[in-house]
């Protein structure tokens, strides 16, 4: 079971209290009458599903109830960092691989 | 006496207290202490199962976890009966009874032992894939279930588990796993300065190794007596929690480790109010892994027969429970351990025929013969003799230019085999570590740690017993910051030197023998070089092809043999051919253990709505919905189903109905931006619907395809009540948090769930004003107009009242809070008495709604259709922002199925028209 920290109560909490919520900074478009079917398709279903560092969301659903973002490796489970929904992405070349503490 | 071969004194068991068992019905004597392997083998008993496939007369191989033949099953009564327990794990106690597996009718006589008689090209490698194909569902309907039958391990009761099983979780520094030398002195460094230390172990007492050694002392003491005392030392630490009888079984990220203890399974007479086991989830902020080592056995033709053990079980087995595993041995010793078990054998009376070296000249076989032991240098075994229990040894000569020649067969009723020792790196390997290839001893150790985690003695390759305790000092010093090391004083001893990987060589027709590499699987060398052969090249094909090291015992004993014979055949060296993937759980885990508490009643909450007690006093057959129990219909006396509900519809359509609708979502959307908000996610504009005034709201997803619906009222410019569907209540509240908190963050708007605290009461029908208007105070009943609500007071109580159907009929929706739900269904029911009301059901109300084209998601609904599909496409507006609602809009739904109201059969009978 994962540990994970969450942004907002600033602590350390099991993965029993969150619940995942996919890929994170995928941008929503916003007229739907000029996008293309590709385009559409694309926001929908298509996820970069890496082998390494993914930056996705997640959700504190059993504890604040809010949504943020983490940078998890897929291959070591290893949190990197969690922030803020709403924060820019941060650059995942800077970041160490490490656990958070 | 507890057996004949029994040693006359020595071994850590109490042979004051003897203990009754049955095995098979027969009934023998143990010793406390004995495990029910110790206790067997002490009663001259070594057949004790019958192999998977073949149904070969199989013995106890191992004294540990890695044991693959003696699987048993151990039987308190009807419901408390496990099967496949490791005999050599099993502890003895007062009135055990164990049966045998795998065999019919009995265990000396078997009728699947044809099996091994059958043509060697019957039954090898990939067998049931060749041999069991089509027509058509044969395999599943008529193979399997004929082979599960043929091939078995034990069968799980048929009755529910009557025990309890408990979890919890633990914080610590350090977890040590395992009680060996090297995790006992870990444990003692580590807890020196009073960080908090689990110490867990799988065995009833801590030692390890140490338990079975004659000759080492430690600092003067013996290896066993510092064991105990050290245990001891440690148990008296308040900051270490020492957790016998407690198996690391799984090793997850972060330093998460999952132990399952066995708190009853020794105890003749458990309490019935004691967990029978207790799973501890640990953090830990250091792991140190003192695993140990499992021994090899040597891969020769007829290696399996019962009297056929690994060396280090026979020295167990002599030296700890003061068991002789047979009278004369033969000791094939591949590496240093066989010549002290030879010697330690001879000591507790077994007579050594002789001991078997494949190395042509070594000093330890100097020393044996100065010492009066037979030594075969240069040979092998390349057979057994014998039926139930091997009764000889072939012992075969290593020609200078690689051929064996047969040499002698030496009679004896034991064979030793000591083939080196592979470190049990598996719970190093869970935690995504990497495991690092020593060609210099050809094994596998640990390599570059990915965790807070280090591994030492014995399973990091460290077989030398003063270098294990130091490293397992040093390790447990480093964990805790400290660099303060210890050095332990050690005399005598043995350390594992040499040993011998792969098949053995032999003079025989290689594909006419058999030569067991997994012994529960019952997986031969040329099994393994027959895969190879056939084209599987991957190591983790030739294991699932082969099914070697698919077992319960998961490969411990036969996994580096395997690869050995892969790389061999494959012509590749060990490393590149890699070793299959280790997975949790390490030994097999009760499910109880998972489920804990979490069963019957506790497995997943029930929601009953405030009516349940009344529903049930009048009736109701009841329905699951999600975790809701709703009344699905009201039979009265002699009335079938269809009867009940075809007649609550026609009092709903002729007179009133009351319904119990609390199930429903309720979700209060507060805020300047409120309706802006439901613009957006829902498929109708909202702005301008006044206050006072309700409509249905249809809610898709990012796709377009609809996955709620519900009424929506607005109470207040800034204030809506929303309803969803009952199932969809919580994936509501949570897709509208998403999109609050993420999408539109700029939107003012606050969200409660409020659906457990509303009572929602649907009276439908013509006549459904004069049941409620009496009620009602505050509020002009007659003048609501169809989809409006307004807030007054029922009896008295604050109510939120619609004017909706939910049926197509008039009728109005009551929501009061919840507490006073019960008295309000009351005084409803009482006025509608002199109306003719009936209460109906879910049942009744699918029918309802169907008939005018009311959709039900999640029924009408499958997450693939879209408004249009439903019927409902004149409902979406498209806007610019609304999307996921608007994307739908602009693209016109494919010309899918269409809901269209239909009526129902009101027949009483229920038929067809």
């Amino acid at each position: 079971m994962l540990l994970i920290h969450c942004p907002y109560c600033k602590m350390a909490r099991p993965e029993l209290e969150f619940r995942y919520g996919g890929e994170a900074h995928v941008p929503r478009g916003t007229d739907p009458a000029t996008t293309t079917d590709a385009q559409w398709a694309e926001f929908l279903y298509l996820r970069s599903n890496p082998k390494g560092l993914h930056v996705e969301r997640w959700r504190h659903t059993h504890g604040c109830g809010r949504f943020f973002n983490a940078v998890r490796n897929t291959m070591s489970d290893a949190f990197l960092t969690t922030y803020k929904a709403g924060a820019p992405k941060p650059d995942v070349t800077q970041l160490s691989d490490e656990v958070l503490p | 006496m507890s057996g004949a071969f029994r040693t006359p004194v020595g071994g850590r068991i109490e042979r004051g207290a003897q203990l009754r068992f049955t095995f098979d019905g027969a009934t023998y004597f143990g010793c406390a202490g004995d495990t029910l392997a110790s206790a067997l083998l002490a009663n001259g008993v070594h057949l004790v199962g019958r192999s998977f496939k073949y149904h070969r007369p199989r013995g106890i191989l191992a004294a540990g976890a890695e044991e693959p033949n003696a699987l048993v099953t151990v039987r308190r009564d009807a419901a408390r009966s496990t099967p496949n327990l490791r005999a050599t794990q099993v502890e003895l106690y007062d009135g055990l009874s164990a049966e045998s597996q795998n065999r019919w009718p009995s265990l000396a006589f078997d009728v699947g032992g044809i099996n091994d008689r059958m043509p060697s090209s019957l039954l090898s490698a990939g067998f049931y894939y060749k041999t069991f194909m089509g027509p058509g569902q044969a395999w599943a309907k008529l193979y399997e279930p004929a082979i599960r039958r043929a091939a078995g391990l034990g069968r799980a009761p048929h009755l529910p588990d009557p025990d309890h099983y408990t979890q919890r979780h633990a914080h610590c520094d350090v977890l040590i796993v395992g009680g060996g030398g090297a995790g006992l002195a870990a444990a003692l460094a580590a807890s020196e300065t009073g960080r908090r230390v689990i110490l867990c172990d799988e065995q009833s007492e801590l030692g390890g190794g140490l338990l079975s050694e004659r000759s080492a002392t430690i600092d003067g003491q013996s290896a066993s007596g510092w064991a105990t005392e050290t245990a001891a030392q440690l148990a008296a630490r308040p900051n270490v929690t020492v957790l016998p009888r407690t198996q690391a079984f799984g090793y997850y990220a972060q330093n998460f480790v999952a132990l399952g203890e066995r708190i009853t399974e020794h105890l003749a007479a458990p309490l019935h109010n004691t967990p029978r086991e207790r799973l501890w989830k640990v953090r830990a902020k250091h792991v140190i892994l003192a695993a140990g080592a499992i021994e090899r056995p040597l891969v020769f033709p007829d290696n399996d027969r019962p009297g056929i053990m690994l060396a280090s079980a026979t020295q167990t087995f002599a030296n700890r429970y003061g068991v002789k595993a047979g009278s004369r041995a033969v000791v094939f010793a591949a590496d240093a351990t066989g010549f002290a078990v030879a010697r330690d054998l001879h000591d507790n009376g077994v007579v050594i025929a002789s001991i078997i070296s494949p190395n042509p000249r070594e000093a330890l076989a100097d020393a044996a013969r100065t010492d009066g032991f037979t030594v075969h240098t240069s040979s092998v075994i390349i057979g057994s003799q014998g039926l139930r229990r091997v009764s000889g040894a072939c012992i075969g000569t290593l020609e200078a230019d690689g051929r064996v020649t047969a040499f002698a067969t030496l009679p004896c009723d034991l064979i030793a085999m000591a083939g080196g020792w592979t470190p049990n790196v598996n719970l190093a390997s869970q935690s995504r570590g990497t495991l690092r290839f020593d060609e210099a001893r050809q094994i596998f150790v640990p390599g570059v740690a990915v965790q807070a985690q280090l591994s030492v003695g014995s399973c990091n390759g460290t077989f030398e017993l003063a270098a294990a305790l130091a490293e397992g000092a040093r390790a447990g010093a480093a964990a805790i910051g400290e660099t303060a090391a210890r050095a332990f004083v050690i005399r005598g001893g043995t350390t594992a030197v040499g040993g011998m990987h792969g098949a053995v060589p032999h003079p025989f027709d290689a594909r006419k023998v058999k030569a067991f590499v997994d012994f529960q699987n019952d997986v031969t060398a040329k099994d393994i070089q027959l895969a190879v052969q056939e084209g599987f090249h991957s190591i983790e094909h030739v294991k699932r092809y082969t099914t070697s090291g698919m077992a319960t015992d998961q490969g411990k004993t036969s996994n580096m043999n395997a690869l050995a014979i892969a790389a061999e055949a494959l012509r590749r060296p060990i490393p590149q051919v890699g070793l299959t993937t280790f997975r949790a759980p390490y030994t097999p885990v009760t499910l109880g253990l998972f489920a804990g508490h979490a069963r019957g009643l506790a497995f997943d909450p029930v929601r009953q709505t405030p009516t349940h007690a009344w529903a049930a006093a009048n009736g109701a057959v009841f329905e699951d919905v999600g975790q809701w129990q709703r009344a699905r219909y009201f039979p009265r006396a002699g009335e079938t189903m269809h009867r009940a509900v075809a007649r609550e519809c026609r009092v709903v359509r002729s007179a009133v109905g009351l319904f119990d609708a609390s199930t429903l979502g309720k979700i209060e959307v507060v805020g300047p931006d409120a309706a802006e908000f439901l613009n957006r996610l829902y498929t109708n504009a909202w702005s301008k619907l006044e206050v006072g005034r309700a409509r249905y709201g249809l809610m898709l997803n990012e796709a377009g395809f609809i996955i709620d619906d519900g009424v929506i009222g607005r109470l207040a410019d800034d204030r809506f009540h929303v309803t969803t569907t009952t199932g969809g209540a919580a994936r509501v509240m949570a897709h509208m948090e998403d999109y609050v908190q993420t999408e539109f963050p700029e939107l003012k708007v606050w969200l409660t769930s409020t659906t457990e605290q509303w009572a929602t009461f649907a009276v439908q029908g013509p006549l459904a004003r004069q049941v409620v208007a009496p009620l009602i105070e505050g509020i002009d009943i007659a003048a609501m107009p169809h989809m409006s609500l307004r807030e007054g007071r029922i009896c008295g109580v604050p109510v939120r009242l619609f004017r909706v159907s939910f049926t197509g009929e008039l009728g109005f929706e009551i929501n009061v809070p919840a507490g006073f739900g019960h008295a309000i269904w009351h005084s409803l029911w009482a006025s509608g008495k002199a109306h003719g009301m009936a209460a109906y059901g879910t049942e009744a109300m699918h029918i309802l709604r169907a008939e005018k084209g009311y959709i039900i998601i999640g029924q009408d609904t499958d997450g693939t259709v879209t408004p249009d599909d439903a019927g409902l496409g004149h409902r979406s507006q498209q806007t610019r922002f609304r999307r996921p609602a608007g994307y739908a809009a602009a693209r016109p739904g494919c010309a899918g199925p269409q809901a269209v109201g239909w009526p129902a059969d009101d027949r009483p009978d229920g038929r067809a028209r």
